[in-house]
C-alpha cells in the first residue's frame, strides 16, 4: 500500500491551535513547523500516489462567501490528498442572498457536523466570529483586508526553497497595500522569521500606520526595490484605477507596474512573486511574470502543500484524533 | 533712461549691462544701487560689486538712471482663452500683455475647452506657447478629470509631460475624500495642488461680499466662510497627507488667520492673493460695475487691509493677477448675471506698487511675492537676480505716473477694474532668458 512508502514525518509539530485564523498569534517555531510539514507534503504531491490517510473519514467544507478559483481548488485538492471528504459551498450564490446571516449559515453548517471549515469572507474578522460559533476547526482562507495566512505560508515556503532561508532577506511588497490581506499576513510572517520587509505603493494605497507593523514605506519603485531579494506584487482591483485611488491603468503601470527596467533595481538574483490572479500590464509586465526570475507558477504548487500541512497540523486537534 | 530699442533689435545672445540701477533681489534681501550684467541668457552679476566688474565684450550698456531692476514677475494664476475661447485671449495676446506688464513667466489655468486633463493637451499648450510668446508659459493641469471634482487626473504622467501644478481652476473640489486622496497621491510626486477655495453651497446664488454693501444693492451675498471653511478643511487634509497645498486666492482676514496658524504649525501650506484684493474693496463695485465682479468677491476694506498686512509680514506668499479675460457677451449683463473675472497681466505690477508707495510694503517684500516665492513654489530657477540665474528681469521706473486706458491694453479682452486708474510705476523693459521681449515706447 502506497501509504507505507510515505516519507518519514518531520519532527513532531507542536501546533497549539484548534483554528488557523491568521499569522498573528503564531510563534516563529509554529510557522517553521508548518513549513517543514509542507516540505514533506510537496514530496507526497509529486508522487504518482498522492494520498495520505490523515483526514480519512473527516468532512471538510469549503465555505466561500467571496468567489475564488485558485484558493478554493487548492484547499479542495489538499483535503482530498489527505483523505477527507470535501464539499464546496459557494455561499455568495445561495443562503446569504436569501437574507440569512453569517451566524445562521454557520449554525446550519455546524449541525451537519463537519470537522474542518475553510472560510473566506469579504469582511475582516468574519472568520474569527464564525469560529466562535462552531465546534469544528476553522481555517481562514481570507477575511476582508485582514489576513490570508495560507497565502503567507505558501509564499514563505516558496522563498525558503529558493533562498534557503527567510531571515535577513529584503522583501519588497508592492502595490495596493491598503486593501490587501496578503500583504498583512506576509508582513506578519516575514517579520516573525526575521526578514526585512518593505512596502511600496502610491500613498493613496498605503494604509495609515503601516510602518508600525515593522515595514519601511516607499512611494517610489526604484528606491523601494533597491537591493531587494524578493519582489512580491499585489493585484490592483479594476475599480480602484479609475481616479479614486489611482488615476488610470497606464499611470499605475508607468510608475508601479513591475517591468524589467524597474526589476533591475532589485538584486540580480531577486525573485518575483504574485499571489494571483495577475493583471498583466497593470501591476506586472508579461515579460517579468513569465521570466526566469518569476516564481509565480511555483507558488501555486506550494499552495497545495502548505494547505495540506495546515490541515494535517489541525487534524491533531480534532476530537477523537 | 537711455534705451529706445525695439524688442527685436536685441539678439538673444548679446550681453547687456544695466548700470546705475536700483537692484532688487529678494533671494538675497538686496535693495541697493548697483549694476546688473547679463550674458549667455543668465545673470552674471547683480549688485554694487557688479559696477566694477569686467563687462562682457560687445555688451549693450544701459544707464537705468536709478530705475529698479528686479526679477521678472512669475504669475501663478492666468486664464488664457486658448484653447476654446480665442476671441477672449490667445497665447500671443496674453504673452504681449504679460511682457508689457513685467510678467516673464505665467501659469495657465486648465479650465479651457477642452479641459487640460490629458498629457497631449499639456504638450499642446507647451508647443503653442513656445511658438506664440516670448514669455515663459507653464501649464497647470486639472486636478480632477473634466474638473468634475471626482476622479483624479493622471498627476504623475501629466507632471512628466510638463504640468507645473494641479488645480481645478475656478472650481472647488467639494468632496473631502477626493481632496484627501489627491493631496496624498500628489505628495508622492512632490506636486503642488493649488485650490480655489469657495464652497459652492455657501456661495449659493451670491454675487458679491455678504454685508451692508450687498444688502443696499439688493444683491445676494457670499459669506467669507464660503472661502474659510474650505481653506480650513484643506489645511487639515494637507496635515493628514503631507501634501503640498496652496490656497490660490484668499480674500478675507479670517482665511489669512487660518493660513497663519498652519504655517506656525510647520505645514507645507501657502497662499496667494490677487492684486485686486490688495487694492480694491466691495465699495468699488459702485453702481453695479461688472468688471469688479470677481471670485472670490471683493471684500470689505478691513479685509483688504488685512491682505496688505499679510503681504507685509510674509503670511501671504504670492500675488497673482488672476488674469481672466471676459468680453462683452459675458460681462455686459446685469451684475448678478455677469461672469466673474478681470484682466490683470498688464496692470499687476502697477497696482501692486500701490502699497509700496503708501509705505506699507517694501520693494523686496513686493518682489518676493511677485517673483521669488512663486518661482520657489513651482520649482523654477527664475525669480531672482543671483549670479547664474536665468536672466528673466524687468526694468521699472517706479515713480513714473500713468493713467490706465482699457482700450490700449494688449489683452484681447478689456475687462479691467482699473479703467481710468492713476498708477505710479512703468515697466521700461522686460527680458526673458536675456532676450528683450518688451521695451517701453512712450506715446
Amino acid at each position: 500500500m502506497a501509504l507505507m512508502n510515505a516519507p518519514p514525518l518531520p519532527p513532531a509539530v507542536t501546533f497549539g491551535h484548534r483554528h488557523l485564523l491568521g499569522i498573528e498569534g503564531l510563534t516563529a517555531a509554529e510557522i517553521v513547523g508548518l513549513l517543514d510539514l509542507a516540505e514533506a507534503a510537496v514530496e507526497v504531491s509529486r508522487k504518482i500516489e498522492k494520498k495520505k490517510a490523515v483526514l480519512r473519514g473527516r468532512t471538510q467544507v469549503n465555505l466561500f462567501f467571496e468567489p475564488s478559483t485558485r484558493t478554493q481548488s487548492s484547499f479542495e485538492i489538499a483535503g482530498k490528498r489527505l483523505g477527507a471528504d470535501v464539499m464546496n459551498m459557494a455561499v455568495a450564490a445561495s443562503a446569504v442572498s436569501k437574507g440569512e446571516t453569517l451566524i445562521d449559515t454557520a449554525m446550519t453548517l455546524n449541525a451537519m457536523r463537519p470537522d474542518i471549515l475553510v472560510v473566506r469572507h469579504h469582511a475582516a474578522g468574519a472568520v474569527e466570529l464564525l469560529s466562535h460559533k462552531v465546534s469544528c476547526s476553522v481555517i481562514n482562507a481570507g477575511d476582508g483586508a485582514h489576513e490570508h495566512p495560507t497565502q503567507a505560508l505558501l509564499d514563505a515556503l516558496t522563498i525558503r526553497r529558493h533562498k534557503g532561508k527567510i531571515a535577513g532577506l529584503v522583501v519588497a511588497i508592492c502595490g495596493d497595500i491598503a486593501h490587501s490581506r496578503v500583504a498583512r499576513s506576509n508582513i506578519l510572517l516575514l517579520n516573525a522569521l526575521g526578514a526585512r520587509v518593505r512596502v511600496i505603493g502610491p500613498s493613496t494605497l498605503m494604509p495609515a500606520g503601516i510602518e508600525r507593523m515593522g515595514v519601511a514605506v516607499f512611494s517610489e519603485m526604484a528606491a523601494g526595490l533597491a537591493g531587494a531579494d524578493i519582489v512580491m506584487m499585489l493585484r490592483l482591483q479594476r475599480e480602484r484605477m479609475d481616479g479614486s485611488f489611482v488615476p488610470s491603468v497606464r499611470e499605475y503601470f508607468h510608475f508601479f507596474g513591475l517591468d524589467e527596467a524597474k526589476l533591475a533595481a532589485a538584486k540580480p538574483d531577486a525573485l518575483v512573486m504574485h499571489p494571483g490572479p495577475m493583471n498583466r500590464g497593470v501591476e506586472i509586465d508579461s515579460a517579468v511574470a513569465d521570466g526566469a526570475q518569476s516564481l509565480i507558477r511555483e507558488q501555486v504548487e506550494m499552495g497545495v502543500a502548505v494547505r495540506m500541512a495546515v490541515l494535517e497540523a489541525l487534524a491533531a486537534h480534532l476530537p477523537n484524533a | 533712461m537711455a534705451t529706445a530699442a525695439s524688442p527685436r533689435a536685441h539678439g538673444a545672445d548679446r550681453p547687456v549691462v544695466f548700470d546705475n540701477a536700483r537692484v532688487v533681489d529678494p533671494s538675497r534681501d538686496l535693495d541697493t544701487m548697483g549694476t546688473v550684467i547679463v550674458a549667455d541668457r543668465r545673470i552674471v552679476a547683480a549688485g554694487p560689486e557688479a559696477a566694477g566688474a569686467a563687462r562682457p565684450a560687445g555688451a549693450e550698456v544701459v544707464d537705468c538712471g536709478g530705475a529698479v531692476v528686479a526679477p521678472g514677475i512669475v504669475d501663478m494664476r492666468v486664464f488664457v482663452g486658448e484653447p476654446g475661447a480665442e476671441h477672449r485671449e490667445t497665447f500671443a495676446s496674453a504673452g504681449e500683455a504679460a511682457a508689457a506688464g513685467g510678467v516673464t513667466a505665467l501659469v495657465t489655468m486648465p479650465d479651457t475647452d477642452p479641459v487640460i486633463d490629458d498629457i497631449a493637451l499639456v504638450d499642446f499648450i507647451g508647443r503653442r506657447a513656445r511658438d506664440e510668446t516670448g514669455v515663459r508659459v507653464y501649464p497647470a493641469a486639472a486636478l480632477t478629470k473634466g474638473l468634475a471634482g471626482g476622479a483624479m487626473t493622471e498627476l504623475g504622467l501629466l507632471r512628466e509631460a510638463g504640468a507645473i501644478a494641479f488645480t481645478d481652476g475656478r472650481r472647488t473640489v467639494t468632496n473631502a475624500a477626493v481632496m484627501r486622496r489627491a493631496l496624498s497621491y500628489a505628495r508622492d510626486f512632490g506636486a503642488l495642488i493649488m485650490h480655489h477655495a469657495a464652497d459652492p453651497a455657501l456661495v449659493g446664488n451670491g454675487v458679491m461680499n455678504e454685508g451692508e454693501a450687498a444688502t443696499r444693492l439688493g444683491l445676494a451675498g457670499i459669506p467669507r466662510e464660503a472661502e474659510t471653511v474650505v481653506v480650513e478643511r484643506d489645511i487639515r487634509l494637507a496635515a493628514l497627507t503631507g501634501g503640498r497645498y496652496h490656497a490660490a486666492l484668499i480674500s478675507c482676514a479670517q482665511s489669512l488667520d487660518v493660513v497663519r496658524r498652519a504655517k506656525a504649525a510647520g505645514l507645507a501650506v501657502t497662499c496667494g492673493v490677487s492684486v485686486n484684493h490688495l487694492t480694491l474693496n466691495e465699495n468699488d463695485i459702485g453702481p453695479y460695475r461688472t468688471f469688479f465682479k470677481l471670485s472670490p468677491p471683493l471684500r470689505a476694506e478691513d479685509d483688504r487691509r488685512a491682505m496688505v498686512a499679510g503681504l507685509a509680514d510674509g503670511s501671504i506668499d504670492v500675488i497673482v493677477s488672476s488674469h481672466d479675460p471676459q468680453d462683452v457677451d459675458t460681462k455686459r449683463h446685469p451684475f448678478a448675471e455677469a461672469a466673474d473675472g478681470a484682466v490683470g497681466l498688464e496692470t499687476l505690477l502697477a497696482a501692486a506698487l500701490r502699497p509700496v508707495h503708501n509705505g506699507e510694503v517694501d520693494l523686496v517684500t513686493l518682489f518676493r511675492a511677485l517673483a521669488t516665492r512663486p518661482a520657489e513654489l513651482l520649482g523654477l530657477e527664475v525669480g531672482r537676480l543671483a549670479p547664474g540665474a536665468p536672466a528673466d528681469l524687468i526694468v521699472v521706473d517706479i515713480d513714473a505716473p500713468w493713467v490706465c486706458d482699457a482700450e490700449r491694453l494688449r489683452s484681447r479682452s478689456k475687462n479691467t477694474p482699473f479703467e481710468g486708474a492713476r498708477f505710479t510705476g512703468i515697466v521700461r523693459r522686460t527680458l526673458v532668458a536675456g532676450r528683450t521681449v518688451y521695451a517701453y515706447a512712450p506715446g
